[in-house]
């Protein structure tokens, strides 16, 4: 699985093209997310992708042959922060509250709304945490789940530190 | 100045002085400014897909930009095939489509159709203009992305409103595209690495594609096969970027192609592929393709190189500076009096005079290779003969029994294989070079798919003739269910006699004949030839002939099956 981010301009049919040249060439977007950057013109997508080495690279050529794609680049894990931000609606009794306000503690989520018979929780973190928070939840009786999909950037300590520095995330 | 007059002031602006198209309610605005005036000529063509075809004919004929008009819905969607048509084979192409007015974009109006979204896997790029002070810069980076790095199609879609809107009309001296950057040079030390290459080889061969008639490097290729003495294949779209009648010409590998040219593309220790794409045609079954070739791959397409082949020294760059500067480094690194792979070549020599092109010529029936073979022989003394073909049996037969001496002479659909394209494709030569006898070799299924042309042909003064290879079934479907499907013929019977060829071509204002022997084969087509108007010889051929070599779908290049390999298999 392999994480790219885009930069692309901020046109119709930006994400439209993009995500036509996966689908065309036969590979299925895990993830994806889109949203604006610090250029009101550009933005980004962060979209995750099951394929080869091999296939990465001709995807990579392909997408940069996009007019509307200004910038491709992969993220490698180590090498970039990424996060995902999911909202989470588990059933929650009365009986069973502080079990899952514990758990939801331990992973750093806020609860974001609480009903009678539900809680929903707010989590941001690495999507493999999230991942593993949703399993923990699971159990209990999981209503409804959405997750924003990753995004991420390359470090900022990038570079000469980048593979031995382990910054937390 | 109003929109409409803007299209066609932009298009002045790119030199264009040839648009086919069609018009219709929401590119009306834009047809009435044609009726003002413009330097622009437009040919009213029958069909979209007849206009689109005939920008293409012109862009291959001519080396520029092809323009297509059409109006929106069902316009635009008669459209699709020629965009996908030059998509696959890069023909560079601007299409203008009308669009509904912006009010109504989205409400499932009259001719509303998603225009940009329709054509979204098939375009470099595409616009829907709905604001009027953009128009002058989407027509300038249209056709800067048409033409520039991999050529290929483009779609502008104007709203009609915006074609009806007032405004300051100023043409842009520059493109403002940030996200498009072809490559513009080429890497030295990768010359260097393929010199050293080519001259370590034993066994070279130039793998030549259409990229490098698109590149206008076809000089400079054969500047580089005579320095290195390198034997040249050339792909279906490539007929013509070297002579065919140059010693070191091995013709067309792939399906179709000599069992000479397969045999030595395959068996060759380096292969220089220039503007190819390893396509499946070409290549076979891709996991036995020539095992023990080194590959140099050029491309101005970074996304080509290593897509299915790995290449061991990728160039990337403009194929006319990549090719002119390889041949330089070669003639540094050879000594005077250098021959190259001398053996190699008496090798393929041995080859080609093995297992020539054949056919059985007696019989009943007349053979369609005698037909392509005699117009060949007539044209051959003509000093400008532009070949255009349709697609299948005859196709292949044209590839291999024409002689291309120089590029942009054989306009073909080879990517897409697009049944239909021969005539109107023809038009559009015409249209690029007046003085240029343009030839259609067509199939009587591929002719009926696109004939409505003849009647722009001949009406807009753009004369072609086309000899209809007429063996009364979709050919090569018909050998395909013959060889695979077990002679189950389903639905290949198309009759030599429904329609009546000539006759449909003389209710078009075109001039008709019909034979159906060898006797008659000359004396009709040298008159078709010469009438002076569109011309259509209705060649009436054996209907059971089958096109060889072949190399069976999926099956490595290696294993041709031969005229003759079926001579013996009926013998024995």
């Amino acid at each position: 699985m392999h994480t790219v981010s885009l930069l692309v301009e901020n046109k119709p049919g930006a994400l439209a093209r993009v995500s036509n040249m996966f689908a065309r060439r036969g590979y299925n977007i895990e993830s994806l997310a889109v949203g604006p950057t610090e250029r009101p013109d550009v933005s980004r997508i962060t979209l995750r992708v099951d394929c080869s080495r091999e296939s990465l690279e001709q995807l990579e050529k392909q997408m940069h042959k996009l007019v509307n794609v200004l910038r491709v680049s992969t993220l490698e894990a180590g090498e970039a922060v990424e996060r995902e931000l999911a909202l989470v609606k588990v059933n929650a009794p009365p009986a069973r509250r502080g079990e899952l306000m514990a758990l939801g503690e331990v992973f750093r989520a806020r609860v974001a709304d609480l009903g009678p018979d539900s809680i929903v929780f707010e989590i941001v973190g690495h999507p493999e945490e999230i991942s593993s928070f949703e399993e923990l939840l699971r159990p209990h009786g999981l209503k409804e789940l959405a997750r924003t999909g990753r995004i991420g950037l390359g470090r900022a300590s990038a570079g000469r530190a980048s593979r031995t520095q382990r910054v937390l995330h | 100045m109003l929109g409409s007059d803007a299209i066609l002031r932009s298009l002045e602006e790119e030199g264009v002085d040839v648009a086919f198209g069609i018009p219709g309610g929401a590119i009306l605005p834009t047809y009435d400014a044609f009726a003002r005036g413009s330097a622009v000529r437009h040919v009213l063509c029958r069909h979209e897909q007849g206009a689109g075809h005939m920008a293409e004919g012109y862009a291959r004929a001519s080396g520029r930009v092809g323009v297509a008009i059409a109006t929106s819905g069902p316009g635009v969607t008669n459209l699709v095939t020629p965009i996908a048509d030059a998509w696959m084979d890069s023909t560079p192409l601007v299409c203008v489509t009308g669009q509904v007015r912006s009010s109504l974009i989205g409400t499932d109006a009259f001719q509303e159709t998603d225009a940009t979204g329709i054509t979204l896997p098939i375009v470099k790029h595409s616009w829907l203009v709905q604001d009027v002070e953009e128009l002058p810069h989407v027509i300038k980076a249209a056709f800067h992305v048409a033409r520039s790095g991999r050529p290929g199609p483009v779609l502008v879609d104007v709203a009609k409103d915006v074609q009806e809107t007032e405004f300051d009309f100023r043409y842009p001296d520059s493109v403002d595209l940030p996200g498009w950057r072809p490559p513009q040079s080429v890497h030295p030390l990768q010359i260097v690495e393929a010199a050293k290459a080519i001259k370590q080889a034993q066994r070279p061969i130039l793998y030549v594609g259409g990229g490098t008639i698109n590149a206008n490097a076809c000089d400079e290729l054969l500047e580089l096969a005579e320095t290195g003495g390198i034997p040249v294949v050339t792909t279906l779209m490539a007929k013509g970027a070297f002579p065919d009648s140059h010693p070191l010409a091995l013709g067309a590998p792939g399906m179709h192609g000599s069992k000479w040219a397969n045999w030595a593309l395959n068996k060759a220790d380096l292969i220089i592929a220039v503007g190819s794409r390893f396509d499946d045609r070409v290549t076979g079954k891709l996991t036995a393709f020539a095992p023990g070739a080194k590959v140099i791959h050029f491309d101005i397409d970074p996304a080509e190189i290593g897509k299915l082949r790995r290449a061991d020294i990728p160039v990337v760059g403009p194929l006319a500076e990549a090719i002119g500067q390889l041949a330089r480094e070669l003639l540094e690194l050879i000594e005077p009096g250098y021959v190259g792979p001398l053996a190699w070549r008496r090798q393929v020599e041995e080859w080609r005079a093995a297992f020539p092109y054949r056919y059985d010529r007696d019989g009943e029936f007349l053979k369609p290779q005698a037909v392509i073979e005699t117009l060949r022989d007539l044209t051959a003394e003509r000093d400008d003969v532009v070949w255009t073909t349709g697609v299948g049996q005859h196709q292949m037969w044209a590839m291999q029994y024409l002689v291309c001496d120089r590029p942009r002479t054989f306009i073909t659909s080879g990517g897409l294989g697009t049944m239909g394209y021969g005539v109107p494709a023809a038009i559009g030569a015409k249209a690029a070079r007046p003085d240029a006898s343009v030839v259609c070799i067509d199939g009587d299924g591929c002719f009926q798919m696109t004939a409505q042309e003849l009647a722009t042909s001949a009406l807009e003064g753009l004369p072609i003739t086309v000899v209809i290879v007429n063996n009364g079934w979709l050919g090569m479907v018909r050998q395909w269910q013959e060889m695979f499907y077990d002679s189950r013929f389903s639905e290949t019977h198309l009759t030599h006699q429904v329609p009546d060829y000539a006759q449909l071509a003389e209710a078009y204002g075109c001039a008709g004949f019909t034979l159906s022997t060898e006797d008659e084969l000359e004396s009709v087509l040298d008159e078709a030839l010469n009438c002076g108007r569109t011309a259509v010889v209705d060649a009436r051929c054996d209907p059971e002939e089958k096109c060889f070599p072949m190399i069976p779908a999926g099956a490595a290049a290696t294993d041709v099956i031969e005229f003759t390999d079926l001579e013996e298999s009926v013998e024995a």
